[in-house]
């Protein structure tokens, strides 16, 4: 019997990962033991308490470098930053999934899977609300947060499994629309088990290659000899293609517009802001920290998708009529920016990119806050007709909305404009000038979907289909300030973030 | 004193004024106006100040300030002025409590709802970010101001503005945005190019290679050009214009175009001069095309807003010839032109927004022989249509005279081509003002109450200091010129053609 030593782990620095998961199995504890009735203010209260003591660690860890766990897990200034990053937007969609002023009993039923219409389904919309999704949410944000520090492939494609079947069974818990949930969460779950497949035969490919499936292995390997065989390649873009679903780049996005329409508004906040500094850190780590020599391969490839997805959302978000698949589609160009950012390797580009995940994550939120709250008495009304002149009662909210299309539109003194212009001169600085122009290019086309919202909301007319704005509860209402306040002071003042990415921007191999 | 930032707060202060304007009440407009209207005259002061302050015969850029901003890229809050910008504040600060004025019911009109301490807000709200546009002296300050002066436009026309608003304000901004991408582009490419610093004065220093400096020259002319706007990018701005509350369409072509061509002076110019004079034979191409084109345009419109708006363009093309023929003589009277075109144009757009409020139509089909009920508004209709055409004696004729003698000497068949449309501006002013104020009187317009009421009192103060000012700088130049010379001269010194001798060189 061989040898068998236990891996020192150092436990303070997975800490924020060990109070997420255990935190999680705690709700689950809560879901079997507590009366349905106190459920909600404990799960909430046990979510919020635990997001925010993992991200009081994650500072305190600042300016830790350390591969732990026996190899599989790397805490690092990327990992530790978007991990922050991370926390915060859950924090702030945790307020989100937690409101229950706008929508009596919350915006989630318990089970996902009855059939739409039959008798128990009609039960569940009246029944008290669940708290299932607490212990839900805090899994996939466990996952997430591994995600983006593990050190070697499998570890990287567990975690993937933590955050996306979480995922998958929350975007089918919506109490209204029941059918179309249902249907975003099959979409989600099939698209999704094939990217995970293409991800893991992909871990085998570079296993096979390497020897190993740890990325500092796979360095090694890659720099020992300069002639490379296929193997290395097809892992290589069968691992790319896997995450690039995940961060909804095309031709890996068509699954975004149904899930963003689909699932409950607080989970597709979650899910935007949360799943693509997930997807992007781990595209980053997989790129720059293992298959960083092989960059002069896929930096072309890679520049192809972004261009493609740049301005696939951008035209393909002109035609909406429904501010929610509108998003999905603004997302989806969104990743094509990040991608520019991931693109202009080293340093300047993964502090661009994580700078950008930073304000796009909180425009998004922001966006997902003020969606939640125009609705008529069936819930939420995303199309954009009924939109028309909500300015005029409601100038509030429909300014806080402006604010985020101008964010998103890229123009000045907002967090957008400021990502923007970091992953352009990272770009632009390393040489590629040509992805700048398709992001312009993009970017023209994309105001226009974006504007249009503007003038929907401000210069028409109310007409008697105008949805109401509910008035927002203090879980809504501060979700809503942190995100605009977010916005504003990462367009004004972005200085000590970006010198944050800055500093946190170097890879531990 | 001398320490006193004069431009961060010339900046500042009609901003505060805007939110303080936007917390008032929504049922007290009088209240609203009146502390826009004082507010703007407390910027007219400070914009005095900021006058004296400024030395004439002193260092090209003075009253430099400068705060860290964004240290990671180099940028920051660097405010300063030389002789072009300074008259270009000085001209905001004077137009906007007129425009005030102006629109005093042009945000309750019968058949819109609309907020009136936002209309007056917003106003504000351009007024300190056109401001910060010619006050900034960092590419970056420069460029979020560019691009931040669009959203308040953009709700006052589409808000505010009259038929088919939501379409031109749309229109606007799309173009607008189209031009400042382009140069967010050409910013970034400069970043890059800069070493990581967008100062201005930094910027000058630094040499590029030929191909890198005609793209980045392209980023911001593009942007310009269509800002301006120059032929074939101005199809927005009779749309905008002709939608426009009459107010808002005097900032808009008075202050908001001229941006364009102050950010040709003070960057295209000394940040990219070889390039400048590697594309100027297009740009004059396109400015003598515009002032042709725009000038017969103008002619066959039957809108009076819309006409004034190709006026507006006819006159860009004179800035650009201006410019492009790199004399300092025509230089300052580009400049001059920006000014007085303000002053006339901004007259003219006020005028006929009193003639276009009393009949309830801007169609100038609609009117005639209105000069019979209205004495007093044609009078002035006829003098601000004679300062458009540049009638000698009147501010505009000195600048178009100043930049057709300075392309005369370098480029003759440009100044001869361009004199063209002085004739074709008297075509359209004069066609204009007879079908609107003289012959038989439209029995239409007996039949209106409106149309008897001639210029109120509120109306005479709006336009009496314009035509004051029209005349007085039509006689008197000098207290532009002195400040205004210096500052073209050693804009004019980075593409090295000073002299006219030289400058046929210039010429590939």
């Amino acid at each position: 019997m061989p040898d068998f030593t236990l891996p020192s782990i150092d436990y303070l620095a997975i800490s924020p990962l060990l109070i997420l998961f255990g935190a999680a199995c705690v709700g689950v504890l809560v879901e079997a033991l507590v009366p349905r009735q106190y459920r909600h203010p404990i799960q909430l209260g046990l979510s919020l308490v635990a997001v925010l003591v993992a991200l009081v660690m994650v500072i305190r860890l600042a300016g830790t470098a350390v591969i732990t766990a026996g190899g599989s897990v790397t805490v690092d200034g990327p990992a530790l930053f978007m991990q922050g990053a991370l926390f915060v937007f859950a924090f702030v969609a945790l307020l989100l999934i937690g409101e229950r002023r706008v929508e009596r009993q919350g915006a989630f039923v318990a089970q996902a899977a009855i059939p739409v219409g039959s008798r128990a389904d009609t039960k569940q919309l009246t029944a008290l609300s669940a708290t299932e999704v607490y212990p839900l949410t805090l899994f996939s944000l466990g996952g997430m947060a591994l995600f983006i520090s593990a050190n070697d492939l499998l570890t990287m494609f567990i975690a993937l499994e933590v955050l996306s079947l979480p995922l998958y069974l929350m975007c089918a818990l919506a109490r209204r629309q029941r059918l179309i949930s249902q249907e975003a969460a099959v979409k989600y779950f099939l698209l999704g088990a094939y990217a995970s497949a293409f991800f893991l035969f992909g871990v085998a490919l570079a296993y096979g290659f390497a020897g190993s499936v740890d990325f500092a292995d796979i360095h090694a390997a890659i720099g020992e000899s300069p002639y490379h065989p296929g193997l290395v390649f097809a892992a290589l873009a069968l691992i790319v293609m896997g995450l690039l679903f995940k961060a909804a780049a095309a031709p890996f996005h068509v699954w975004t517009p149904d899930v963003y329409q689909g699932a409950p508004t607080p989970i597709v906040a979650f899910m935007a802001a949360g799943t693509k500094v997930a997807a992007f850190g781990a595209l980053l780590r997989v790129t720059y920290v293992a298959f960083e020599q092989l960059a002069w391969e896929w930096l072309p490839i890679i520049g192809v998708i972004a261009v493609l997805t740049m301005m696939l959302g951008a035209i393909l978000a002109v035609t909406q009529t429904d501010i929610k698949r509108l998003l999905a589609y603004s997302w989806i160009a969104n990743a094509g920016y990040v991608l520019v950012g991931v693109l202009a390797v080293g340093r300047a580009g993964a502090s661009a990119t994580m700078f950008y995940l930073v304000a796009y994550g909180f425009a998004v939120l922001a966006a997902f806050a003020v969606i939640t709250l125009v609705r008529d008495k069936d819930g939420e009304t995303p199309y954009l007709a009924r939109w028309a002149g909500l300015g005029r009662n409601s100038p509030l909210i429909a300014g806080a909305f402006t604010l985020v299309m101008l964010a998103l539109a890229g123009i000045p003194l907002t967090a957008g404009f400021t990502a923007k212009f970091a992953v352009f001169s990272a770009a632009l600085a390393a040489g590629e000038a040509w992805l700048v122009i398709a992001g312009v290019l993009s970017s023209l086309i994309i105001a226009f979907p974006y504007l249009r919202v503007v003038v929907m909301m401000w210069l028409s007319e109310p007409t008697e289909s105008t949805s109401t704005v509910a008035k927002p509860g203090i879980l809504t209402g501060s979700a809503l300030a942190i995100g605009v306040a977010a916005i504003v002071v990462l367009g004004v003042a972005p200085g000590p973030v970006l010198d944050l990415a800055h500093n946190a921007a170097v890879f531990l191999r | 004193m001398s320490d006193f930032p004069y431009l961060s707060v010339l900046t500042a202060a009609p901003l505060v004024g805007a939110a303080v304007v936007a917390l008032l009440p929504r049922s007290r407009p009088e209240l609203a106006k009146r502390v826009a209207l004082i507010w703007s005259l407390g910027v007219l002061v400070l914009a005095g100040a900021t006058w004296v302050a400024f030395q004439p015969t002193g260092d090209t850029f003075q009253l430099r300030e400068s705060y860290p901003w964004i240290p990671h890229w180099g940028v920051n809050f660097t405010f300063a002025a030389d002789g072009i910008a300074l008259v270009m504040l000085a001209l905001i600060a004077v137009l906007v409590p007129l425009v005030i004025l102006a629109s005093w019911h042009d945000a309750e009109r019968p058949n819109m709802r609309r907020s009136v301490p936002a209309f007056f807000a917003l106003i504000l709200a351009l007024q300190g970010t056109m401001i910060g546009v010619f006050a900034a002296a960092d590419v970056f300050l420069f460029y979020v101001f560019f691009e931040v002066m669009l959203v308040p436009m953009y709700f006052l026309i589409g808000a505010y503005g009259g038929a088919r608003r939501q379409y031109a304000a749309v229109k606007f901004f799309i173009y607008a945005l189209v031009g400042g991408l382009f140069m967010l582009a050409a910013v970034v490419g400069l970043w890059v190019v800069g070493g990581g610093t967008l100062d201005w004065q930094s910027l000058t220093q630094i040499d590029m290679s030929t191909g890198t400096e005609r793209w980045l020259f392209l980023g911001f002319f593009l942007a310009f050009a269509i800002k301006a706007p120059f032929f074939p990018f101005h199809t927005w701005l009779p749309d905008a214009g002709g939608a426009a509350p009459a107010g808002v369409a005097v900032l808009l072509v008075g202050v908001l175009d001229k941006v364009a061509t102050f950010g040709i002076l003070r960057y295209s110019l000394p940040l990219f001069p070889e390039a400048t004079l590697w594309f100027a034979p297009y740009v004059l191409a396109l400015a003598v095309i515009g002032i042709l084109y725009a000038a017969l345009l103008a002619i066959g419109q039957n809108d009076l807003k819309r006409l004034v708006a190709y006026t507006s363009i006819a006159h860009f093309g004179f800035i650009g010839v201006g410019i492009f023929v790199f004399t300092s003589q025509a230089g300052t009277g580009a400049v001059l032109y920006m000014v007085n075109h303000g002053l006339a144009t901004g007259l003219l757009f006020l005028v006929v927004g009193m003639l276009v409020s009393r009949r309830g139509s801007s169609l100038i089909s609609d009117f005639g022989g209105a000069g019979k009920l209205v004495p007093v508004l044609a009078g002035v209709l006829l003098f601000a249509g004679m300062a458009s055409l540049s009638l000698p004696g009147l501010a505009p004729f000195i600048s178009e005279f100043l930049v057709l003698i300075g392309a005369f000497a370098v480029n003759a068949p440009v100044a001869v081509i361009s004199t063209l449309g002085i004739i074709l501006a008297a075509a359209y002013v004069l066609w204009m003002i007879q079908r609107t104020t003289h012959g038989p009187v439209n029995p239409k317009l007996t039949s209106m109450p409106e149309m008897k009421r001639d210029l109120s009192l509120r109306e005479k103060v709006v336009v009496a200091p314009m035509i004051v000012l029209i005349i007085f700088f039509g006689f008197y130049p000098k207290p532009l010129t002195d400040v205004i010379t210096p500052a073209v001269e050693a804009t004019l010194t980075h593409v090295e053609v000073s002299e006219p001798a030289d400058a046929p060189e210039a010429q590939p």
